[in-house]
């Protein structure tokens, strides 16, 4: 069995004459240690597939396993806990919260966590190292970059070592190199074992992933890996 | 990094909303304790200065008043038929139910006379009753004999006496035998000779003017003995000091019942502004919690979060509160209260119960909001971005 399994997703909003179908069922099956884009124009619903993936969207219909959890039988705690031990989301406009520092936004995956204050700082200067921020621990968000939130989010992302790891256009508001460099960020964890699936609509950044999937009017369009195309460390 | 650690920052990131929940339940809890710690130091104020009296019962001779007034206007008095106090008939106050009761019973006789060209008033007591019924006197001299006197301090100053000199009055001659060490009362100003050489004075033999009864022990069944001397003694008026009191404290009473409902509806205002401040802060948090949620906070991490917030503040708005409302209070004792000495005593328990009522008050008003801000979807919260 696949590590992840989407079978017949569909998502709509609202009812009767305004119903909107976000994911029209939907299917696919990802491995694990596969780095996955989802590419589409805006309001193809990839983020919506993104979000029902994340444990934070239920479908309408369909079922979502992921290492052989029924994701949507779960309680809502239950899809919480979910989220915190398997997945890392980096969220579009890099999320951060704005009272907390770099080394604190980075820590908030942590806080809920039953590990040793020692370990949890560990786990944070070591995420903050592999992003090339620890020197700006100590900042708060609107005294870094653009890029270095980006780089911020990515650390909270992975500072619990998750398995799968969730980006909803994670380059969207970076210029070209700060996007490259990010990219090359993802492609060093996904070395290192990390299922990735990435959505955005950069044909750029898509090519650093090894399969795109091709998202139109809520259905998978096109679903093909990368060979030979992808940027290669 | 805790869960307070991100209370603590929002609270310091959104001063404005801290400090307006901050001053709602400090002026709900200073009040009650300002109120509370007030009625308290005017009752310790009162119990005071009726122990104070060594006597608690009064014994005068009736009289038949008649008032005249027209119109509001009071056109004075006139009292007749005053029927002095045979001693005899005081003797049958030792034979009433509750005699062991009675510390002392002290008769007077009181009249003016001429000392030095001034009129003073000279008061024949027992001495031996005094040292019960007026434990607050320091003579500087000796008890006086058929012939002495003790003199009031302001007495003595005025009439320019010492202890030694002598004066005649009533075409008698009297030694001042000693003089009293002033006390703040009436006594002050009068001379105090022994009860048979005043009845003399005055002839008045077998008569005194008034007497004064010290009744023991803090539950002492004032009001059965006050009627146990009535029916001793038909022909006098008998009151219990405490009647004199009692309707202030009748009137405290009553006011604490309405301070306690002034009280609780600035409480409730008071809660009213934490729960729609805190309700305001959580609408304003959505994507905040949202992203809290999405990383994998349970509900209940957001409810602590927020309760947390809400303790923090009411901790300390009961801190202040009490402070405040003590302060109020003493600064309101020596305003409001002739005599008091301005001491209202720090109150562990009344500051207890301020941390504990505004924490609670705090916490109960900020549940809704809590629970409000558990319930936000996550998916929901963060695409409000």
């Amino acid at each position: 069995m696949s590590y992840i399994t989407a079978e017949n997703l569909i998502k709509t909003y609202g009812r009767g004459d305004a119903v909107v179908s976000a994911v029209c069922d939907v299917s696919f099956q990802i491995e694990a240690g596969e780095f996955v884009g989802l590419m589409g124009e805006s309001g193809a619903g990839k983020s919506t597939l993104l979000s029902i993936m994340g444990a934070m969207n239920a479908p309408t219909s369909g079922t979502f396993v992921v290492d052989e959890i029924d994701i949507y039988s779960l309680s809502s705690e239950q899809q919480a806990d979910f989220r915190r031990e398997f997945l890392g989301f980096i969220f579009q406009d890099f999320c951060l919260v704005p009272y907390l520092t770099v080394f604190e936004n980075v820590m908030l995956p942590l806080t809920i966590v039953k590990k040793g204050r020692k370990q949890k700082q560990v786990m944070v200067e070591n995420a903050l190292s592999q992003v090339g921020l620890l020197e700006k621990a100590a900042r708060l968000p609107n005294q870094i970059s653009g890029g270095e939130k980006e780089r911020v989010a990515i650390a909270r992302a992975i500072v619990n070592e998750p398995p799968v790891l969730l980006a909803d256009e994670p380059t969207g508001n970076l210029d070209s190199k700060t996007s490259a460099d990010i990219m090359k960020l993802l492609q060093n964890f996904n070395s290192d074992g990390m299922t990735i699936i990435m959505v955005t609509h950069s044909e750029a950044c898509a090519r650093y992933a090894r399969r795109l999937m091709r998202v139109s009017d809520g259905k998978i369009v096109a679903d093909q890996p990368f060979f030979g195309k992808h940027l290669a460390n | 990094m805790t869960l307070k650690h991100i209370s603590i920052k929002n609270l310091i990131r959104r001063k404005g909303k801290a400090f307006f929940v901050l001053a709602g339940l400090v002026i709900g809890v200073s009040t009650v304790v300002g109120i509370i710690s007030y009625i308290e130091a005017m009752t310790n104020d009162i119990n005071h200065k009726l122990e104070k009296y060594g006597a608690n019962i009064l014994i005068v001779p009736r009289t038949e008043n008649l008032t005249l007034t027209y119109g509001g206007l009071s056109l004075g008095g006139v009292s007749f038929e005053m029927q002095e106090i045979r001693e005899a008939k005081l003797a049958q106050v030792s034979s009433i139910k509750n005699a062991r009761n009675i510390a002392a019973l002290g008769p007077l006789v009181l009249g003016v006379v001429d000392v030095n060209s001034h009129k003073v008033l000279l008061a024949g007591v027992d001495f031996k009753a005094s040292a019960i019924l007026k434990p607050w006197w320091q003579l500087q001299g000796e008890l006086p004999d058929e012939n002495g006197v003790i003199l009031g301090a302001e007495a003595a100053r005025i009439l320019k006496l010492s202890t030694g000199d002598s004066f005649e009055t009533k075409d008698r001659r009297f030694v001042v035998s000693g003089i009293l060490q002033p006390t703040g009362s009436q006594d002050d100003q009068l001379v105090f000779a022994r009860l048979s050489t005043a009845q003399a004075l005055f002839d008045k033999g077998g008569r005194v003017s008034m007497a004064e009864v010290a009744a023991l022990c803090q539950d002492c069944p004032i009001e059965d003995m006050v009627r146990q001397i009535s029916d001793a003694l038909p022909g006098a008026k008998v009151m219990a000091i405490q009647q004199v009191v009692k309707g202030r404290m009748q009137t405290l009473g009553q006011f604490k019942k309405f301070s306690f409902g002034i009280s609780g509806v600035i409480l409730l205002i008071g809660s009213l502004v934490v729960l729609v401040t805190m309700m305001s802060s959580v609408r304003e948090r959505t994507d905040e919690i949202g992203i809290f949620r999405a990383i994998g906070f349970r509900k209940r991490h957001v409810m602590q979060i927020i309760f947390l917030e809400a303790a923090i503040v009411s901790g300390l708005a009961g801190i202040v509160g009490y402070l405040l409302g003590w302060g109020s209070a003493k600064a309101a004792v020596q305003f409001f209260v002739d005599g008091h000495s301005g001491i209202v005593p720090f109150n562990l328990e009344l500051a207890a119960g301020a941390f504990i009522l505004a924490l609670f008050i705090g916490l109960a008003s900020s549940a809704y909001p809590a629970v409000m801000a558990a319930r936000l979807d996550p998916g929901e919260a963060l695409r409000s971005l």
